[in-house]
């Protein structure tokens, strides 16, 4: 069971720091500078997030080397445990070559369906049978609701915009539902610790998330397409290729300068 | 509760803290002097309110162990954290005063925490304060939007901290820092941060 509910943090930390990693890739490259901001906020957030769910692991393990930077820094895709859809980049491309091809759609679209889960999660989890992960959910869910309602409301603004900014808005959402059935799919990890009150059952929020998609995507103009097909396994350590580029990208300094402070 | 962990990991039960803003210690408090000397440390970020005002100072404590200050943080990922923690020891370990740094997590930092004069002085400062947050009293429901079509209005109105005027509209939900919104007042045209509820 232990080994459960750490794989469950590191499941939820991870979200938090990989989706906080590819919103972060827009700082100095927003829309807008105010957008530029809003996203690097929101960066901060989810990463402190994850520093709290790191710490809270490496404290469980005891083992004198487990830290919060080795566990960000010093593991590979294999090891990972965070949704597939958090990994991918920000564009609608299926092999997108570079920063061109960055679309702000799919970024919001994102941060829309997955803040709209986790503003659900972090509800439940406030419940949780493990205090300490009752109090960072807490915190986290007064942060996921600001980030819910900012990714929304640029929603509803490009959805019901022009008719480019629609078709993109409609094309990042066909892209990226899909994806989001492996937020209700079942694993063993969440299977344990449902079962022991520590973590929460997303397919009882399902319905409730179901409904806050369909209201906004009706408000937006937007169609919901259906999310059939292959149902992704980023949570059980089975990513994209897209995941070892982000790897890349935040583990290098850290693995180059080791122990590194400044 | 152990020393050598990570400061995020002991957790002494929530109700061991108090739940709301903390006002200026009297004499007769055992831990005067300390409340005292931490009355000069200030957030980096907006240098005119002190740590209790903003409520991330929660406690000062007598332990086993010795002196223990307590603080909450603000947002999770604050950058201000670790230097109120140091300035913190700082400003203690100068008067001769020797702490350790606390910092608590549960329950949850709330703007409902700031203290009058807090809100006062941030206002002063041109950030308009923050309005009662709806988790601080208890409200169950997850999160409500207002339909853009029924017009935005239905939100509360943000007061301009220059000339007070509520005819403000939202520039952008994220200002300087993760805590504020950025407005702009539609009667004396300047722009002003607002210390978002938390």
């Amino acid at each position: 069971m232990a080994a459960h509910f750490q794989d469950y943090l590191l499941h939820l930390a991870d979200n938090a720091v990989i989706l906080g990693q590819r919103n972060a890739q827009w700082c100095g490259h927003g829309p807008v500078l105010e957008e530029d901001l809003a996203l690097a906020n929101n960066s901060l957030d989810l990463i402190g997030q994850a520093r709290l769910l790191y710490q809270h692991v490496a404290t469980m393990r005891k083992d004198g080397k487990t830290s919060e930077d080795l566990l960000a820094y010093f593991r590979d895709v294999p090891e990972f445990k965070n949704y597939t859809l958090l990994e991918l980049p920000h564009s609608t491309a299926l092999a997108p070559t570079g920063s061109g091809d960055r679309d702000y759609a799919v970024t919001i679209g994102r941060n829309f369906l997955y803040s709209a889960l986790m503003v659900l999660v972090w509800e439940a989890l406030k419940g949780s049978s493990d205090a300490q992960l009752a109090a960072i959910a807490a915190k986290s869910l007064k942060e996921t609701q600001y980030h819910l309602r900012h990714a929304r409301d640029w929603m509803l603004r490009l959805g019901d915009g022009t008719a480019e900014s629609h078709a993109k808005m409609q094309a990042a959402i066909n892209h990226l539902m899909p994806y989001t059935q492996e937020f209700f799919a079942p694993s063993p990890m969440e299977t344990a610790v449902v079962k022991s009150g520590l973590g929460v059952d997303t397919r009882q929020l399902q319905a409730t998330w179901n409904q806050l998609v369909d209201e906004a995507l009706v408000e937006a103009t937007l169609q919901r397409p259906a999310a059939g097909g292959y149902v992704t396994t980023g949570k059980t350590g089975v990513h994209s290729e897209h995941l070892g580029f982000v790897l890349a990208e935040m583990q290098s300094l850290a693995r180059a300068h080791p122990e590194a402070v400044w | 509760m152990q020393a050598d962990a990570n400061p995020c990991a002991a957790q002494p039960e929530p109700s061991a803290l108090p739940d709301g803003p903390i006002a200026r210690k009297e004499p007769a408090d055992p831990h005067y002097t300390t409340w005292s000397l931490l009355e000069s440390v200030t957030d980096p970020e907006i240098p005119v309110v002190n740590l209790r005002e903003m409520g991330i100072l929660r406690a000062v404590r007598q332990t086993a162990t010795g002196l223990e200050v307590v603080i909450t943080p603000t947002y999770s990922g604050c950058p201000a954290m670790s230097q109120m923690e140091d300035d913190v020891v700082n400003a203690l370990s100068t008067a001769g005063v020797a702490a350790r740094v606390l910092t608590q997590i549960a329950p949850a930092w709330s703007t409902d925490w700031m203290t009058p004069e807090g809100r006062e002085k941030l206002r002063a400062y041109g950030i308009a304060p923050p309005h009662p947050s709806g988790c601080a009293t208890g409200g169950t429901s997850v999160i409500q939007f207002a339909s853009r079509k029924a017009g935005a209005s239905a939100a509360q109105t943000v007061a301009c901290p220059q000339c007070g005027s509520h005819n403000t509209t939202e520039t952008s939900h994220f200002g300087s820092t993760a805590c504020k919104a950025l407005y702009r007042c539609l009667s004396c045209l300047e722009p002003f941060d607002y210390f978002k509820p938390y």
